[in-house]
């Protein structure tokens, strides 16, 4: 049976993670690829690299990092970040990510995804999307939630589809950072109007929310940062619990 | 003494990823097109992400379809690999390499239900039998990323169920062949592909 994923984001700059990942056991703490091996060992079932960088040389360096990433880590990795055009993700590929994930860009420029389906497939295509909810309606945002858009989640969510994006990355703005759950609600509509995956990130704080996202909020993938990194949640636990709870997940 | 294993060199993508794996349980591999490299190795490997028609259309016009079909050391598909192994693909419609005998089909919603195509993600094998399978435990999880798959038969060696039961592995001879990508799936996928490199040829 297909399982349910579990993801942890690592923000990368100048090819170092950022904000205090707290792995006691590491010669080099920073190290992502260190990071996300370990990741890999406790049974994560994909990793996202987000490249938070913004100097050219900065940019150079997070390829050279991909593609130790790539030498070195044995499970699926997305890329994003820093992604403008066609050849931004030609170099990612190139350097061994499996696949990237793009959001200010194909906002400003939707034939974007249509290019990349067709020159590399949609499988390698994850459309992010930072969503705030605003008095009822969710408006997508640009460059990292700073500046919005007249663009609506759910319907960006299927042109994107339909354009041929691989999946959906779903950041609620409103959740992310408050630790009290997915919107699930929203993440259901997502599922019922989508016939490609959604992976849910920003709102998890414990253990059950992950349960409530893949049940109420029929995500197929759950995606956090800190709570991984400051081992509030550890991965082999959580696994073990959502099989408790019925949840198909891989434990490895 | 070393072996020689050579990767497929063609016109899909993702070989690379196959050569870091090989690396990662030390092995130094050979990325070629060259027939008689491809024919004096020790074991081949076919890999590849692509499309039927077009993958299949170079391969002909540069005689590896001849090369890979007749070889006669262990050789080792990985998804579109495999897909080109079979007999026919319904993607774009084309003959394949027939060295297995089974159809390669796009998965199909039965009317009411609303699967995601495509299947992507970990995904259990079931009934995994023969020398890759060696030491992988039942309903072991593999990664898989496909739209098309092969039909269960004769030579099928492990099956995975998505929308309905389809060949995760295929075995005929010296030939074996992997629906999903074991250079992904964590220490089963390792634990494969070192099965495939233990194979005495």
């Amino acid at each position: 049976m297909l399982a349910k994923r579990i993801i942890p984001c690592l923000d990368i700059k100048d090819g170092t993670t950022v904000k205090g990942v707290n792995f006691v056991n590491f010669r080099q703490a920073g190290d992502p690829v260190e990071l996300g091996a370990e990741y890999s060992r406790q049974g994560a079932d994909e990793l996202v690299f987000l490249d938070i960088t913004a100097s050219h040389e900065g940019r150079k360096t997070f390829v050279e990092l991909v593609k130790r990433v790539a030498e070195n880590i044995d499970i699926p990795f997305t890329v994003g970040g820093g992604i403008y055009e066609l050849r931004d993700v030609d170099t990612l590929l190139a350097a061994g990510a499996d696949k990237v994930s793009v959001n200010s860009a194909i906002l400003r420029n939707p034939a974007l995804i249509d290019e990349i389906a067709r020159n590399f497939g949609s499988q390698v295509l994850v459309a992010a999307i930072d969503a705030h909810l605003e008095q009822g309606k969710w408006v997508c945002y640009l460059n990292g939630g700073r500046i919005p858009t007249d663009r609506e989640l759910f319907s960006w969510a299927k042109e994107a589809e339909n354009r041929g994006a691989g999946e959906i990355l779903f950041t609620s703005m409103t959740h992310d950072g408050v630790k009290e759950g997915f919107p699930n609600d929203a993440l259901a509509t997502l599922a019922d109007n989508l016939n490609i995956p959604v992976i849910a990130s920003g709102g998890a704080g414990k253990m059950e929310h992950f349960k409530d996202v893949f049940t109420l909020g029929k995500a197929d993938a759950g995606l956090a940062a800190s709570i991984f990194h400051f081992k509030e949640v550890l991965i082999p636990e959580l696994k073990v619990y959502l099989a408790s709870e019925g949840i198909p997940v891989r434990i490895s | 003494m070393r072996e020689h294993i050579a990767i497929v060199r063609y016109n899909a993508g993702n070989i690379f990823s196959v050569d870091y794996a090989l690396k990662r349980l030390g092995i130094q591999a050979e990325i070629t097109g060259d027939h008689n490299r491809l024919r004096n190795a020790d074991k081949v490997i076919f890999p590849g992400v692509g499309e039927a028609g077009t993958t299949m259309a170079y391969l002909r016009e540069h005689g590896l379809d001849q090369v890979i079909g007749s070889l006669t050391q262990p050789v080792l598909g990985i998804c579109v690999g495999l897909q080109l192994m079979c007999r026919h693909s319904e993607e774009s419609d084309v003959d394949c390499m027939g060295i297995f005998d089974e159809q390669v089909l796009r998965f199909q919603n039965p009317a009411g239900e609303r699967f995601k195509i495509p299947h992507m993600g970990w995904n259990t094998l079931h009934g995994a039998s023969g020398p890759l399978f060696s030491g992988i435990a039942k309903d072991a999880y593999v990664y898989f990323v496909h739209s098309y798959y092969a039909t269960t038969g004769a030579h099928t060696c492990a099956t995975t169920t998505y929308i309905r039961p389809f060949s995760a592995a295929l075995c005929r001879d010296n030939f074996h062949a992997l629906q999903f990508h074991p250079e992904k799936s964590g220490t089963v996928g390792a634990r494969i592909l070192q099965n495939f490199l233990d194979i005495k040829p």
